[in-house]
């Protein structure tokens, strides 16, 4: 099978940015191409040893200041699928912990010239700060509570996949919406592609003004998946849950967890999602988990290497070209 | 004794005696000498002429953060005082969340010392309400008050306990002096970096509430009613502490507040992504509560504008949003900030500028701020309508921290004195 090729001129036309920071600023039609491309490589990727030469002799640098294991895995496994040399740093005995600052970081990288930096941080607004500084492209990897783009492009790959289509579904993201980038990135890329999202939280974990952002806001977790076609549950951080933000992990489970039971009154072909690592127990019942004619939760992971692949190709063609014919004098 | 100074055609204005008219000033042995529309230059006088600009009393900004010590690489009591007099400020108030804090009798000694020497306008200091700052034990408030503390605040710091804030105002009637309050609940605020709304949402920033400047507003204003303290907001930003300040005068009692320049001239949409230079405390706030503001400062219900001056470095503000220093570098920008209000029709001149002169000259019980004959002559001549645009590249402050950059203002600061000597000249 040969890759579905795209001239960079018109990689370059259909997706115009240089980063990508956030969903926050991006179009359509660039959303639509991105998924289009991504699902060319899903096809790819199930083909034994295809590995192809799109970034050969690009540098992928993999810079995390928050701790990950599947994010920075896939985007290591996109960057070597297409040929990309894939260096991964984590702060953890970095020269980040002994008080250099963000910016000493973002300067040092650059001064070694990356074509690619995917950068994780646990501050909003940390990765836009860092791509001022750098001469590469970046891809947001996730930052603060404020945006994880890729996520949300493969969880668009995973509803489309399975249903066909974004538009007129009805998805309900349920859980610790105030601390969740995912979500962010959701509600957003959902209602520019045309979707009804709702939010079902108890109100301790819903951010102020949060239907500002286009969503419809519920408390009861029946009410919001009434007839829905998408659950979409989040991750809650355990810290959370000894009375600061809801009283107990058992409390929250009962009124938040998503089971059969409160299950049965979403749209019979209702799809389950969860961007992972789950939390059994706490947010889903671990059956339903793993019940593959209902949940998705594999499948957003194995799309999840094709977005990236995807994102790295439409960021590529912005990059300067190191054409064979360049010779030195 | 040198020979006097008369600034004639100048446009005088003095808000402490509602004087507005074409006039002279005569400076003699650093004082004011004699001001009106009749008044002749004496013989032999030097002859300024103002071909008309403004001439009103220095500017006193009663909330001005100096690094000194411990924060020298952000700002001096020598480039406080050269953004200041660039400003038209003459004499300012330095706040007391120093390295170490001013808790003791003899930091605010050093202050006086070191400012006297190396600033070019006047300098007094508040100095802690609690030792450390820490909201637990009062400091030595009468010994302050001898070593020249002009009032008490925990700077930036909220006391929180409401047990020490009574005590701190019953305790400090003895000297007259005010208790300065950072209004801002902490336990409602921890962890926020912008106000709360839809900004903050959209940003996953954390939100401060504007009930947490509020709530701690009202109960302080409970404790004052208790115990007939003299109390002062440093800056209020809300639309609802308006009211209660409103209320409170009703009431009558012994309570004042301030506002920010930047307060008045911005709101929270100025953070847009993630601009740290726009990071405030208390945090801009949202369209409705700017406007609340301007009414409040119309009606009078405010006393007095601030610059709420807190130069921050690089270091400090090229992080992220959540982890960056609050602050502004506000000395030089206070007055064509100001003058905004005038130029846009919200405020009339003379109470405007009652706000910067006569009100916080009074509330610190100093002679100045006015054009009263004996009084130093700490003035600001100023062309009222000159255009310009605010660079920080112009900003005399060590640190260059301002959201004003590029901004498009009126009015220029032609010239400032203090005590009759020349401190800056455009």
């Amino acid at each position: 099978m040969t890759p579905p090729s795209t001239s960079p001129a018109t990689a370059s036309e259909r997706f115009r940015h240089r980063h990508l920071l956030g969903i926050e600023g991006l179009k359509a039609d660039e959303i639509t191409y991105l998924l289009d491309r991504a699902e060319s490589y899903v096809a790819q990727n199930r083909q034994a040893g295809t590995r192809l030469s799109l970034l050969r002799g690009r540098t992928l640098m993999n810079l995390f200041f928050e701790s990950s294991t599947r994010t920075r895995m896939s985007f290591e496994l996109a960057g070597k699928r297409l040929g990309a040399d894939v260096i991964n740093m984590s702060v953890e005995g970095s020269s980040i912990k002994k008080g250099e600052t963000l910016m000493d970081t973002a300067m040092t990288l650059n001064a070694m010239r990356p074509d690619v930096l995917v950068v994780r941080h646990s501050d909003s607004g940390a990765v836009a700060l860092l791509a001022q500084k750098v001469s590469c492209s970046v891809i947001n990897g996730g930052d603060g509570a404020h945006e994880h783009p890729t996520q949300a492009l493969l969880d668009a790959l995973t509803i489309r996949r399975r249903k066909g289509r974004i538009e007129g579904l009805v998805v309900t993201i349920c859980g610790d919406i105030s601390h969740s980038r995912v979500a962010r990135s959701n509600i957003q890329l959902l209602n520019i592609m045309g979707a009804q999202v709702r939010v079902v939280a108890p109100p301790t974990l819903l951010p102020p003004m949060v239907e500002r952002l286009g969503v419809e806001v519920y408390n009861d977790m029946r009410r919001g998946l009434a007839g829905c076609d998408i659950v979409m549950m989040l991750r809650l951080q355990s810290e959370r849950m000894n009375g600061s933000y809801v009283p107990s992990l058992s409390e929250y489970f009962h009124f938040y967890g998503l089971d059969r039971a409160k299950l049965a009154v979403a749209s019979p072909d209702a799809l389950v999602m969860h961007p992972g690592p789950m939390n059994r127990g706490v947010e889903i019942d671990t059956d339903l988990a793993d019940d593959i004619d209902r949940s998705a939760i594999a499948e957003q992971v194995e799309v999840g290497v094709a977005i990236r692949m995807a994102c790295l190709e439409a960021l590529m063609a912005h990059l300067p070209s190191i054409a064979p014919q360049e010779s030195r004098p | 004794m040198s020979e006097p100074t008369a600034f004639v055609n100048a446009r005088l204005l003095d808000p402490a005696s509602g004087l507005d008219g074409r006039g002279t000033l005569i400076i003699e042995s650093g004082r004011i000498a004699a001001a009106g529309p009749d008044v002749k230059p004496p013989h032999g006088a030097e002859q300024i002429d103002c071909k008309g600009a403004c001439l009103a009393p220095g500017l006193i900004d009663i909330r001005a953060f100096v690094g000194e010590p411990g924060f020298e690489h952000k700002e001096t009591f020598a480039t406080a005082g050269d953004a200041a007099a660039a400003g038209g400020v003459t004499t300012f108030v330095c706040q007391p969340q120093t390295d170490p804090p001013l808790d003791e009798p003899a930091l605010v000694g050093f202050i006086s010392r070191r400012a006297a020497g190396a600033c070019a306008v006047n300098v007094f200091a508040m100095a802690a309400i609690t030792k450390g700052l820490r909201g637990q034990e009062m400091t030595e408030i009468g010994l302050l008050a001898e070593a020249g503390a002009v009032a008490f605040t925990d700077g930036d710091k909220a006391v929180a306990d409401a047990q020490v804030m009574r005590r701190a105002l019953s305790y400090a009637t003895t000297w007259g002096l005010p208790v300065v309050q950072h209004v801002e609940e902490p336990s409602l605020a921890r962890g926020g970096a912008m106000n709360e709304g839809e900004v903050a949402t959209r940003l996953g920033l954390r939100g401060i509430p504007s009930i947490a400047e509020v709530i701690l507003l009202e109960r302080d204003l409970r404790l004052v009613e208790l115990t007939g303290g003299r109390y002062h907001a440093a800056c209020i930003s809300t639309a609802e502490s308006a009211d209660a300040m409103r209320r409170a005068k009703k009431r009558g009692l012994r309570a004042t507040c301030g506002v920010a320049a930047h307060h008045f001239a911005l709101n929270e949409t100025e953070v847009g992504d993630y601009r740290t230079f726009a990071k405030t405390s208390p945090p801009l706030r949202s369209e409705a509560d700017r406007k609340a503001i301007v009414a409040a400062i119309a009606d009078g219900t405010v006393d007095v504008i601030v610059s709420d001056h807190s130069p921050q470095d690089q270091e400090s503000k090229r992080l992220p949003f959540a982890v960056a220093e609050p602050g502004i570098a506000g000395l030089q920008t206070l007055l064509p900030l100001a003058l905004e209000l005038y130029h846009g029709g919200h405020v009339a001149l003379l109470p405007l500028l009652a706000k910067m002169t006569v009100n916080p000259a009074r509330f610190l019980g100093l002679p100045s701020g006015s054009l009263a004959v004996g009084v130093a002559a700490d003035l600001v001549m100023f062309d009222l309508d000159a255009p310009w645009r605010i660079s920080e590249h112009g900003l005399l402050s060590k640190s260059k921290n301002t959201p004003f950059d590029g901004r498009p203002v009126q009015g220029r600061v032609l010239r400032t004195l203090v005590a009759g000597e020349t401190v800056f000249e455009a």
